[in-house]
């Protein structure tokens, strides 16, 4: 086998296998940081002895047997430094091991207990990054822009919080169930959308490491509870978001409204398989399962996707589901969204008038100006839309945008003296 | 697994007598649970004596050690086996007693 060879099967085995090591670890340990210390110290073990060993045959079982091995070493070495505790712990789990459908409860165990609501959002998303998805604490920082030293803290503080706190590690029951996975979802959802609206000046504009890991942990869920109809919606709407990608910065580094973009660049196997999951979740809507907001915003997605261009596009359909969405929702950021469809269906100055109904609680987020300026654009106010993006510059963070805001601006020409509107 | 659960005020009044009732039904079931180890309210902050007794004598000094808008009114000891079962508990007492609540747990 070539070096190559054997450096995918450990990436690969890294993908495939990290998290299910550290899921059966901290279920036989109970405790996540030597869960984490021992699988990392067993794929360090990988790294070193497959070049010469070979593979192994199988690469799962052999880095939870080499994970197991350090963590009992690191058990050893504290209980003689005193902590008996431990050791009586390890002594008293020697369950032998488990079938491969409980181990992939255990790993829905590590991820409910990474996103517990006791936890701060950002601890969430960073102890998931690592637990579950297994990047390396400098990955995590270099996403977030904090300091790697910043980060291991926030890590060590979650991981620390639930030790002593004692947050179970298993899969909620009953009535805490949807609210659970919801929290799960919504960590997700903001790692994905980090990736694919990046924020910062130093970073590129799309985040593909970000959306890729939110996508693969997002599969894994889907993977465990197949049944769930959020989790199908999440993840439709992550494939379809994704689908448009390429399209979505031009070459020059800006940022292309859906309006203009080249459907041909979108990536037609991502489309297909998010119609399929949402066709799975109409035919459940259809038997009477309600659908929650991920699986109405995979359904907006999807007939933006349907259209082979935007003239083409459903939007009465659109505004349809931005309704359902609002009743669900009644947030001011889903009534920003609803008035942008409104605009194509109903004309700018209907929209415009719901658009200003949001001014006192969106005052200060770049999307609600960005949809005036339009509007204000479009109605041939060009003063006012002028003002309208530069507040938007002002307060966009991702550098693909603020190219794409500048330039509108900059078409919208000086204003002819007298202040024509 | 013992957690403390602190209820947490901007003023000293007392509870009101709904407040009361929904706290004794509250405690009951606490007991009944076998959650129970102790509860109690507290005086306010002007009531606290800071004591430091490091030095060669016993220093006292009127008040609380930390001034602050918001402060300890009471408190309940649980016993619990996790921290989900102890949020849910502090979420009843939450609604019960009418007021803030922090959570911890005992080492």
């Amino acid at each position: 086998m070539s070096g190559t060879d054997v450096r995918d099967a450990i990436t690969r085995a890294h993908r495939e296998e990290w998290a299910r090591v550290v899921a059966a670890l901290t279920r036989r340990f109970g405790d996540l940081d030597i869960a984490e210390e021992a699988a990392a110290e067993a794929f360090s073990a990988a790294v070193e002895r497959w070049p010469a060993d070979g593979v192994p045959p199988n690469p799962g079982a052999w880095l939870t047997m080499t994970a197991n091995r350090k963590a009992i070493d690191r058990v050893r070495r504290e209980s003689r430094r005193g902590g008996k505790h431990e050791e009586a712990r390890m002594l008293y789990d020697d369950a032998p091991p488990e079938p491969l459908g409980v181990i992939d409860d255990e790993r829905l165990r590590l991820i409910f207990t990474c996103c517990h609501p006791a936890l701060a959002t950002e601890a969430r998303v960073a102890l998931t990054l690592r637990m579950v998805a297994g990047l390396t604490v400098a990955e995590i920082a270099r996403a977030f822009l904090v300091q790697e030293s910043a980060m291991g803290r926030r890590i060590t503080r979650a991981k620390t919080k639930i030790k002593v706190a004692r947050i179970p590690y298993r899969v909620p029951s009953g009535q805490d169930l949807p609210a659970r996975v919801s929290g799960v979802l919504a960590v997700l959802y903001l790692v994905f959308n980090e990736g694919y609206l990046a924020t910062g000046p130093g970073t590129d504009p799309v985040r593909h490491d970000l959306t890729t890991e939110a996508i693969r942990l997002t599969r894994m869920i889907r993977a465990l509870m197949p049944a769930d109809g959020e989790v199908a919606g999440l993840l439709a709407l992550m494939l379809l978001t994704e689908a448009r990608r390429e399209a979505r910065v031009s070459g020059g580094g800006e940022l292309v409204a859906l309006s203009e973009q080249d459907r041909g660049a979108w990536d037609a196997a991502l489309i297909t398989e998010g119609h399929r999951l949402v066709r799975e979740r109409l035919a459940a809507a259809a038997t009477g399962a309600v659908p929650g907001r991920y699986q109405i915003l995979a359904a907006i997605n999807a007939v933006h996707t349907s259209a082979r261009d935007v003239r083409d596009t459903d939007w009465s359909q659109i505004v349809a589901l931005y309704d359902r969405l609002v009743r669900l929702d009644p947030s001011p950021i889903v009534a920003l969204n609803r008035a942008i469809a409104v605009a194509e269906l109903d004309g700018p100055q209907v929209a415009l008038a719901a658009v200003d109904r949001l001014g006192d609680r969106l005052a200060g987020y770049h999307a609600y100006h960005v949809t005036r300026a339009d509007l204000l654009r479009r109605l041939g106010h060009g003063l006012r839309s002028r003002a309208a993006y530069d507040r938007a510059v002002e307060l966009a963070g991702n550098t693909a945008e603020i190219a794409y805001l500048t330039r509108r601006r900059d078409q919208l020409g000086r204003p002819p003296s007298g202040g024509g509107r | 697994m013992q957690y403390l659960i602190s209820v947490i005020n901007d003023s000293t009044d007392l509870a009101t007598p709904e407040e009361d009732a929904a706290i004794d039904v509250f405690n009951d079931r606490l007991r009944a649970e076998g959650h129970w180890v102790f509860a109690g309210g507290l005086g306010g902050p002007d009531t606290a004596t800071v004591i430091d007794n490091r030095g060669e004598e016993a220093l006292f000094s009127d008040g609380p050690f930390v001034e602050s808008k918001e402060f300890l009114v009471g408190f309940w000891i649980i016993e619990a086996p996790d921290l989900d079962v102890a949020l849910r508990l502090a979420s009843e007492g939450s609604r019960a007693c009418n007021r803030k609540i922090e959570v911890r747990p005992f080492l």
